[in-house]
Formats: structure tokens, sequence, C-alpha cells
């Protein structure tokens, strides 16, 4: 679960597979305290009986929390060189607690311009293999010196 | 209110949103990310930001007090996407000032039927006037029925 092994930006190929994070699995505790630090109170994400109450089996996690395990991931990647200069997510299945995240990722272009080194990412946020709980994209930039 | 494309352009007050380090913190931590890039300014000196910066998604946890001319109807509103595009690095300290306007509104044709998407991007400016992030919120604008959650 701890930091993940930063890859150098000049060792980055096309179709590179990037090793994944796998998340503890979620609790309902951490959902309260997402709820507290985002602002985002809905009570499906909280409230058994609410979630119920609307046709849920319980309580199911923020899509946003799911977004921030992937900003955690593509933030580990980009490592001391790069920034994360663009991050998008798409919110696929619900996740619940008890399922455990695993987030992953491949080079799917390089290019430089400008003395900038830019790696586009493809990542997938799933709960089990093939269980997609959110799909996206990032953008990482270098500096690149040349000596 | 139902959607049209004559709401592309409506855009909020702006307002400022201030980026607190115990804010910062509380996010970090519920969401398990110890990435020392958030706190530990030694270690964030050396890194491309070149100082503390925020976690990627940190920017949705300022979005919600934009006042809209609009009246939503939020039963019908569900996240589809998210995007953040950083121009600057966002840091502890800021005072952004945020404006969001509606950007996009289209149809799509799924298995269910046509549904709507409403794109609303928050513009955050640092006190420089300088543009640091944009964050970008598509959401999907479900048919009028009865029975939604």
């Amino acid at each position: 679960m701890k930091a993940i092994t930063t890859i150098p930006f000049s060792e980055l190929h096309v179709e590179m597979q990037l090793p994944p994070l796998t998340k503890p699995p979620v609790t309902r505790e951490q959902l309260v305290q997402y709820a507290q630090a985002s602002g985002d109170l809905n009570p499906l994400h909280t409230d058994d009986a609410f979630a119920k109450s609307i046709g849920m089996d319980g309580v199911i996690a923020h899509g946003m929390l799911i977004m921030g395990f992937l900003g955690q991931y593509v933030q580990e990647l980009a490592g001391t060189e790069s920034v994360v200069s663009n991050f998008n997510m798409r919110f696929g299945a619900m996740t619940k607690p008890g399922d455990a995240i695993t987030c992953s990722g491949a080079v799917k272009q390089l290019t430089e311009t400008d003395g900038q080194g830019i790696a586009e990412l493809e990542l997938i946020a799933e709960k089990a293999p093939g269980e997609r709980v959110g799909t996206g994209t990032a953008t990482l930039t270098c500096k690149i010196e040349n000596d | 209110m139902d959607l049209d494309k004559s709401m592309i352009g409506i855009t909020s007050k702006p307002y400022i949103a201030e980026i607190d380090l115990a804010r910062v913190t509380r996010f970090a931590q519920a969401i398990g990310d110890e990435n020392p890039l958030y706190f530990d300014e030694t270690y964030a000196a050396d890194t491309a930001y070149k100082g503390v910066t925020v976690p990627p998604t940190f920017l949705v946890a300022l979005g919600s007090n934009a006042e809209f001319p609009l009246k939503w109807d939020f039963k019908r509103m569900l996240h589809g996407e998210q995007e953040f595009i950083y121009h600057q690095p966002v840091r502890i300290g800021d005072r952004l000032e945020c404006t969001m306007a509606v950007t996009d509104v289209y149809d799509r044709v799924g298995k269910s039927g046509t549904m709507q998407f409403l794109v609303l991007d928050t513009e955050m400016k640092n006190e420089d006037g300088v543009l640091a992030a944009v964050a970008r919120n598509t959401i999907i604008y479900r048919p009028a029925q009865k029975g939604a959650y």
C-alpha cells in the first residue's frame, strides 16, 4: 500500500504498464471522514437507513473518494520530477464499504515540446478484476534537461 | 428546470476560496494519501512543484459556494465525470477567486433514452490574477420522472 516505486520520467515508454496501488478496504468511518473533509454531506454515503429508503442495499462511497485514490496514485507516479497538469475520471460502478480499490495505469502517449516531456496516462480503478469503479486519464509534465 | 443551450455562458458571481492547511490535511487523511508533497516543505522544495501543494482532487472541497442564477433540480443531477486542469500549483494560503460557468449543454442517446449533460467549469485565479486551475464537472441531467432517488 505504501509509496510505489518512482519511475524516472526518462524510463517511461508507450504501452508501459505502471505498478498498481491497492488501497485498504473502504470503511464507513472513512466515508464519514471524507464527507466532512470534502463538504459532500449527501446521506447516501453515511446513513444506511437513508440509503435503504431510496432503494440501495446500504451506503456507497463518494465517487470523488475513488477519484481521490486515483489522485494519490497519479501524484505518486509524478514523483519529484513531474507535475500533474490534467486529471480526469469518469465514474463507473458503485463502491461499497469493504471494497478494496486497486488503481492501475499505462502510458498511452509520450511527447516532447519546448523542453517539456509530456506523458499521457490511462487510469483504471477497480474493486475486483474487470469491475471498474472509475476510468480516467492524466497528463504528467516534466522539464527535460538537455546536457 | 430543463436544460437548453441558451444556458451556455451563464456565470456565477465570483467567490473566494481559501486554501487552508487544516482542511488540506483532513482531506488527504480521509483519502489515506500520505504524500509528503502536501505537508513537508523540505521534501516539496525539491520537487517539480517547488513547494507544498494540494492533493489533485482537493479543489472539489471548495467548489460548492457558487451562487447561480439558475434553479437546478438537484434530484436529477448525477456526477458523471470530473476533470482538473492545473496551470499553476495551488498553494496553502492561496485565496483563489472562483467563478463557475456553464460551458456546455448537450444530449447523448443511450440505452435508456436521451440523456442530457451539463458541463460546469470553475475557474480559479490566484491573487496575481493568474488562472491556477479549472475544475470541470460533467453532470448527467436525468429526465424528470417519479421515483428517481
